[in-house]
Order: structure tokens, then sequence, then C-alpha cells
């Protein structure tokens, strides 16, 4: 019998194998893997420079130890060129493989923007551990740090390296920050703390152009203000890696279309994670990984399953002022109404119903999470 | 007394320890934390951590 084999070794890849394995002992599974196959926290990527730990303190378990205690057959290293659908196999690096059933678990890439000057094409981002590994080298020595973006990535980030003493500026075209998730009573409460800790902030305007000199860069804001930095990076968001099952044909809108199976198109591949779009929805955090990957797992064991996701709140790690947010859709019906107030905020979004769908905490009310979210309808 | 660690975001709980500011008692073991806790730092339930060697 062909393997079940899936693609790439992030949480998403990882966590439906775990899943399976602790359901089926003996199915075949074969994981490629186009980065190492070492098993690591990608959340720890945004706090681990304070605490001063490089890429290979963050492994948790290595490829060759992942492959033991979950008995797969692993691949690292390896490109996947092509799928044959009709022929159930792929093209690899490192041959043919065959498969029963395919599990697209591809991430996600950052967001380019596009910049003018002569070091445009210096600008860093950090969404793997590779990445953190040459941003630890690059940080060497570095003074003055701007990233673009103030959501949830450049949040994190720029407390992180503030917190390490750096200077950190954030260049953002909104109003201020983590804008996409919460409104902006809850988003200014950040303002203040991170400023305190170092980091400038500067909102309605974006990078325009990144030129070297004499030491790192400078940068040109809209505007025509200039400002200098010895680093540059970019976290303005994601977007989902759909190429390779566009080129097979399969259904692609934002992400790899999925239903509630996490089944695309053809009934023989599925997707989860950063790269898929599930139910109209594309949600590159934790939580949804971890319910689409234990619903997979049934799935691909032989059971009825279908993925519910509850209230799954996000936290955003800004120790100088934590936040916790269950966001709403950005269409949604009704209105923030703030709960309590002191040092943060604690707001609930309500539907017509006057029903809770939504909440943001922050500050001093960022350990109720766990309480609101019982609060909360689904 | 034994550690478990989240595999999702490497937050380490420590029976010896607890976890006074949610509640658990130093001393108090994996087994007796009610199945709807989650991980303080990433919010990944119970049943996602592993027990790790100290």
């Amino acid at each position: 019998m062909n393997p079940i084999v899936v693609l790439g070794s992030g949480l998403a890849g990882y966590t439906v194998i775990r899943e399976l394995r602790k359901l089926n002992r003996d199915i075949p599974i074969t994981l490629v893997s186009r980065d190492s196959g070492d098993y690591y926290s990608k959340p720890m990527l945004s706090n681990a420079f304070a605490q001063h730990k490089d890429a290979t303190n963050l492994v948790l378990n290595s490829a060759t130890e992942m492959a033991k205690q979950l008995d797969i057959q692993l691949f690292t290293h390896t490109e996947v060129g092509a799928i044959h659908r009709a022929d159930k196999k792929l093209e690899t690096s490192v041959g043919t493989l065959h498969y029963d059933r395919l599990v697209l678990a591809l991430g996600a890439d950052p967001i380019r923007i596009l910049l003018q000057g002569d070091a445009a094409n210096e600008v860093m981002s950090v969404n793997d551990l590779a990445d953190y590994a040459e941003l630890r080298e690059a940080l060497n020595g570095v003074k003055s740090i701007a990233i673009m973006g103030g959501g949830l990535i450049g949040c994190e980030f720029a407390n992180d390296w503030a917190a390490a003493g750096c200077a950190v500026t954030v260049i953002d075209p909104g109003a201020y920050p983590l804008a996409s998730l919460m409104p902006e009573q809850a988003g200014t409460q950040l303002l203040q703390p991170l400023a305190q800790l170092g980091v400038t902030w500067r909102f309605g305007t974006s990078i325009q152009r990144m030129d070297k000199a004499a030491t790192g860069y400078t940068l040109t804001l809209a505007g025509d203000s200039t400002l200098n930095a010895d680093l540059v990076i970019s976290a303005v968001g994601l977007r989902p890696r759909t190429q390779l099952a566009n080129d097979a044909g399969l259904a692609i809108n934002r992400g790899i279309v999925v239903d509630e199976q996490l089944r695309s198109n053809d009934a023989s591949i599925f997707a989860l994670g950063d790269c898929a779009e599930i139910q109209g929805k594309v949600q590159p955090f934790v939580l949804p990984i971890m319910h689409a990957g234990r619903a997979l797992a049934r799935v691909l064991n032989g059971e009825a399953a279908k993925v519910q996701f509850p209230a799954m709140p996000v936290v955003v790690k800004t120790p100088a002022h934590p936040v916790a947010v269950a966001p709403v859709a950005r269409d949604a019906v009704g209105a923030w109404k703030e709960l309590a107030s002191g040092h943060g905020v604690k707001m609930g979004f309500f539907d017509g119903q006057n029903k809770m769908i939504g909440f943001v905490l922050t500050g001093e009310f960022a350990g109720e999470r766990s309480e609101m979210t019982k609060l909360l309808a689904v | 007394m034994k550690v478990w660690q989240c595999v999702v975001c490497g937050f380490i709980y420590d029976e010896k320890v607890g976890l006074p500011e949610e509640g658990i008692k130093p001393g108090t073991a994996w087994a007796d934390i009610p199945e709807s806790w989650a991980c303080p730092d990433c919010g990944v339930a119970k049943a996602d951590f592993e027990m790790v060697e100290v």
C-alpha cells in the first residue's frame, strides 16, 4: 500500500501526523520537507531574542527524533516539483514518490512590498527557523531596527527586540497597532507601554525607498521624511503557498480550497495550515491548525469526522502590555462595548441579538482569557 | 513529580512548582489538572502537552 504523504514539516504537517499516529500505528506515512524537518515552535520565534535563544535552542525535537518517534519515512531538504494526480505520484528532488493520499501542509510566504532604492532587496522577514537563524546572525551589533507592519508579528518582534535593548521603529500605513484584530481603543493601549521600552511608532506612512548608508540603511518614508536603521524587517502578512496545488489543477481561492473534512476538489488530496482555506477562511494561527490537524487525522483514519472550530482566542506576545483577542470577521454586524476599564481594556463585540461573538483583553485584563472564552457565543 | 512541555510553544509545566497564578497549587499532578485547562502561553489544550525529561 502506498503511504499517506505529507508535504511540509511545520506545525500543520507534524500535528496531523502526531494525531494520526495516536489513532493508527500501522498506516505508512511519508513526510517530505524542503527544510531541515526539525520540530520547533513557530510562536517562539517572536520572543526568543530577548531570551538569548538562538535557532538551535529552539529545536524541540530533531528531524531524526521525530521520524523515530512518529515512525515515518522522512525526506528533508527535498523539493516537490509537481503533483501528478492521475497517477497519484509526486515529482521530487529525490525522485518519484507515490501516494495513497496526499496532505498539503505547505505553509505561507511572507508578503513582500516592493521598495525603491539600492538596498531594497535586503529587507528580511522571519517566517521559519532558518530565517530566524539568519536574523540572529544579522542582529550581531545591531542598534536600530525598522519593522514594516504593526500587526501581530510586528508588535511581538518590536517588544522582543526593544526588550533586548534595540531601538525599534514600527512603520505602518494604518492608524494604530493590531488594527486588523481589534478596535482602536484597544490597539492604542500598546502605544505607551512599548514606547517606554524603546519603540518609536510611525503610523499613517510607509517605507518608499531603502538605500545603503555609511552604516545600515537610509529609509525614505512617504512624505519624504527619512530615518536610519541597521536592519529592516518586513512583517506585513502572509500569502498561502498555492502554486504547487494550482499547477496540479486544484481549486484555489485565497488558499487551497478545502471542505470541513479538509478535502480539496481531489478526493485524495487534503490541505491544512497556513496554505489552506477551510470553509472560506484562512486562519494562520496555532489553534485552528491544531483543530484541523485532529479532524484530518480522523478523516485519514477512515472516520466521518468534520472539523469544528470552537472559539479560538489569539494571544499577542507583547509582555510590555499583554493582549488576548477573539477577533470578529471584518463584515461582522454588531458593536464593540467596553466592559471594564483600568490598566488596559476589556471589550466585547456584541451582535444584533446582543450575544458576545468576540472580545479583546489587554493589560491587566489579559489573564481573563479563559473565562471570557467560555462566555463567547459560537 | 514530573515536568510537562507544551508541544506547540515550549511552555513548561513543572508539577513541583504548579501554576499558583492560575490557582494550581505547587505539587499538583498533571492528571489532576482539568481537561479544560489551556496553555497560558499559546492556548492549546491539555492534550497537546508532552512529558519531557529534565
